[in-house]
């Protein structure tokens, strides 16, 4: 019994059925500069099939692909918006552009990236982030990667660090056998949107057995205004091999509200442990709406370290589909939620094989009138016996006038698991804040660090410098908020 | 320790009444602190000693209704809780709290760096190796989260060593004795008497005289139903350790039927010893404040 579901579960048809199930259900900035960029193309304003063609000519796709954008676009065009979570009537599909490329060629070395886009990244300390830290940088600006950089040695163990129109170019099968494997278009309306007119992201491909020891990191970053981000990114991990990828975001203000649509897949193939590691701070005039979603075959590894601090509205679930026996899936969502704000985030976990193992493990933080919701998901499927899981999920009120609410929504059609769902909201404590003030701290400080000493779950996942840049990011937050 | 008169006033408390929630704790205390002194105010529970404490350093649910304090000739009351901090103001707390997440490290380099600046901070480790050895505290401790799972012992070793980082002008000690076996009491009171100096005044908040046999107060100060109703040398507390407050409370609970208003500093043990004496007659012995009028405490 067991065997033949596990056997189902690696069954693509059956994780299709799964990824349709999935998709019905409803489960003062601190970088506020804009640097002016000439930019080289700007599609009008809009979707219609003609602006998804155009892309895909000036990208020199390959037919599948154009195919693939433009039943996309119907799919994107015949579904209606979802009715659930966060309210997104303020998004206008029809006031954006859809692609933009700043830069005609991609920069192979610092030196030959044009300097007003060097100085936006000047300001977010990328070069020297790069220089401590970096395994190899996919910065990027707008719609097109401008600078991309592989060490040698990870090109010598076969890894493939690229940004994805490259990676399509380039390496066209591989892509080909993985693309929308694990996020097929129909998946939501926002996929759909990405899947018409994607533009740049990732493409990472790790070969078995290949242990990738230094995190590979991207920033992200919008800076047009009305300019739409459409990124997707694809990592592969085959057998046996280890891979974190890092991806930070922030974006400068604008007056006009910015939508940022991104897709990530992840293909963690037996035995293979892929961590995947988010800041996303977007100014808060950008609706965030990320698709995320992992599938962990026979005894692989995903985890999903989701830090939202910034944008005006965050929608996103990262999910992971437990296909094999023994996958593990980890969710570590942290969500900050300030004034004008409303972060709704969480995950999603799928076991449909037998002794699989999941924890979602949420924080969030909200101050002044912003609002976060925790909406988790956790499915057994029938046949998966002696599967476990583990959902946590923490609140910290900081004001009076500020929300947090949980939907957790638990499945089980299978009757030898364990399962445990634990939530608990809090006030952050008078005590606590006279206690570290009493020794010297401001009051800003003393929440600054409260909150902090919340996060720390979240940010003793991040490598040490973007815990102290999560750090800064937070004591920013709060020196405005208690002034 | 320097008990001359002619020391400079460090705290100066004038009519102090403080309240929680709209009801009065303390009902107008008077008390002249100088440096080099260690004063001990001693009291049963629910006398109003850790009001005092909280109102001195500013704790925002306790409300000082009227009165004035002066630290270092500046007014206190006037300060945020963490100006009188870095102004040298410190609180060894009776119950501190403890704060998931936030490493002790570097929570102590944080408060050594809003007292003395950045310059000290950079010496911190060497600071800090120094003032752990004086408290036999181990380095590990600097890893562990601020205060959380600490052991009775192990919160009051941490708040004396905070008391030696930061170097306070004026210490104020909240019970801590309380809950101290004798060696950690005496490791604790060792810590203390270490950072004695001139220029270091200290008041010492307990209910037991047992506190006082290693940290030795020049002054002795009772406090009563949010009164302080005697003043005296070290022989006061030893008194209160052979008596208990009874006596005291008996004669306030007396000179108050009498409509006696002269109770103050002039009334010697002696005295109280005879209005024990005097079996006091009244229907209320066994709570004495509430026929004292102004507290429920």
């Amino acid at each position: 019994m067991a065997a033949e579901i596990a056997v189902a579960a690696r069954d693509p048809e059956k994780l299709r059925l799964m990824q349709e199930a999935a998709a019905q259900l409803p489960t003062e900035y601190s970088a506020g500069w804009h640097d002016d960029v000439e930019y080289t193309y700007r599609s009008e304003r809009g979707l219609n099939r003609r602006v998804v063609e155009e892309i895909s000519s000036m990208k020199s796709e390959p037919d599948w692909m154009r195919q693939f954008r433009l039943d996309a676009l119907e799919h994107f065009e015949a579904r209606p918006m979802p009715q659930w979570g966060a309210d997104l009537s303020g998004v206008d599909f029809d006031n954006i552009h859809y692609y933009i490329r700043p830069t005609e060629k991609q920069g192979r070395t610092w030196e030959e990236v044009p300097d007003d886009i060097k100085n936006t990244f000047d300001k977010l300390g990328i070069p020297e982030a790069e220089r401590k830290f970096l395994a190899g940088v996919t910065a990027q600006y707008d719609s097109e990667a401008v600078y991309h950089s592989v060490r040698e040695e990870l090109a010598q163990q076969g890894v493939i660090f690229t940004d994805m129109d490259s990676g399509l170019r380039e390496y066209p099968d591989l892509v080909k056998e993985h693309w929308a494997t694990v996020i097929p278009y129909k998946d939501n309306k926002i996929a759909a949107l990405n899947s018409a007119v994607w533009s740049g992201g990732s493409f990472v491909y790790v070969p078995a057995g290949v242990h990738v020891t230094i995190p590979l990191q991207a920033y992200f970053r919008i800076n047009s205004e009305a300019a739409g981000q459409f990124e997707r990114t694809l990592i592969v991990a085959e057998e046996g091999s280890y891979v974190h990828y890092i991806e930070g975001c922030t974006a400068p203000i604008y007056t006009e509200d910015s939508l940022h649509c991104a897709v990530v897949e992840l293909m963690a193939k037996p035995g293979a442990t892929i961590r995947y590691t988010t800041i996303q701070n977007w100014s808060n005039n950008v609706y965030n709406l990320v698709t995320k979603r992992a599938v962990a075959q026979e005894e692989a590894t995903v985890a999903w370290i989701d830090g939202n601090l910034g944008s005006k509205v965050t929608m996103k679930y990262p999910g992971v589909y437990l296909t094999g026996p023994k996958a593990k899936a980890e969710i570590v969502s942290v969500a900050m939620a300030n004034s004008g704000q409303v972060q709704d985030a969480g995950g999603k976990i799928y076991h449909a094989a037998p002794e699989t193992s999941s924890t979602i493990n949420s924080k969030s933080v909200t101050l002044g009138t912003g609002q976060a919701s925790f909406r988790g998901l956790l499915k057994i499927y029938k046949g998966a016996e002696k599967s476990a899981s583990q959902m946590r999920c923490d609140a910290l009120l900081l004001t009076p006038d500020c929300r947090s609410d949980t939907y957790p929504t638990i499945e089980i059609d299978e009757e030898d698991v364990s399962i445990g769902h634990e939530a608990t909201v809090s006030k952050v404590g008078e005590e606590q804040l006279f206690y570290l003030q009493s020794r010297g701290l401001s009051e800003a400080e003393a929440v600054t660090q409260v909150v902090n000493g919340f996060m720390e779950p979240f940010s003793k996942e991040l490598p040490m410098e973007y815990a102290v840049e999560l750090n800064r990011l937070i004591q920013l937050q709060m020196d405005a908020a208690v002034g | 320790m320097a008990e001359n008169g002619a020391a400079s006033p460090t705290l100066v408390i004038e009519d102090l009444h403080a309240a929680i929630n709209g009801q009065e704790i303390l009902h107008g205390i008077n008390l002249t602190l100088n440096k080099g002194e260690v004063h001990a105010i001693m009291g049963p529970n629910g006398s109003g000693k850790s009001t005092l404490a909280y109102a001195l350093m500013g704790h925002p649910t306790y409300e000082v209704t009227h009165g004035r304090v002066f630290f270092k000739g500046e007014d206190l009351l006037g300060m945020e809780p963490d100006e009188r901090a870095k102004a040298g103001l410190f609180l060894a707390f009776q119950y501190p709290t403890s704060i998931p997440g936030i490493n002790m490290g570097n929570f102590l380099r944080l408060a050594v760096r809003a007292r003395f600046g950045e310059e000290k901070a950079r010496q911190f480790r060497k600071l800090l190796t120094e003032k752990l050895q004086l408290l036999k505290m181990d380095r590990s401790f600097m890893r562990r989260y601020l205060n959380d799972g600490f052991s009775g012992g192990e919160k009051k070793r941490s708040e004396i060593l905070q008391m030696a980082l930061l170097e306070p002008e004026f210490a104020i000690l909240d019970e801590t004795d309380s809950g101290l076996d004798i060696d950690a009491l005496r490791v604790v009171a060792d810590g203390v008497n270490a950072q004695m100096s001139p220029d270091l005044g200290v008041l010492v908040i307990t209910h037991y005289q047992r506190l006082l046999n290693y940290i030795k107060p020049g002054f002795v100060h009772v406090l009563l139903g949010g009164h302080l109703v005697r003043s005296g040398g070290p022989e006061l507390a030893l008194y209160l350790e052979e008596h208990g407050y009874d006596p005291l409370i008996k004669e306030l609970h007396a000179t108050d039927q009498a409509a006696v208003s002269d109770t103050a500093d002039g009334a010697g043990i002696e005295s109280a010893t005879e209005m024990r004496e005097h079996s006091v007659v009244g229907g209320d012995e066994h709570d004495p404040f509430r026929s004292h009028g102004r507290t429920a405490l």
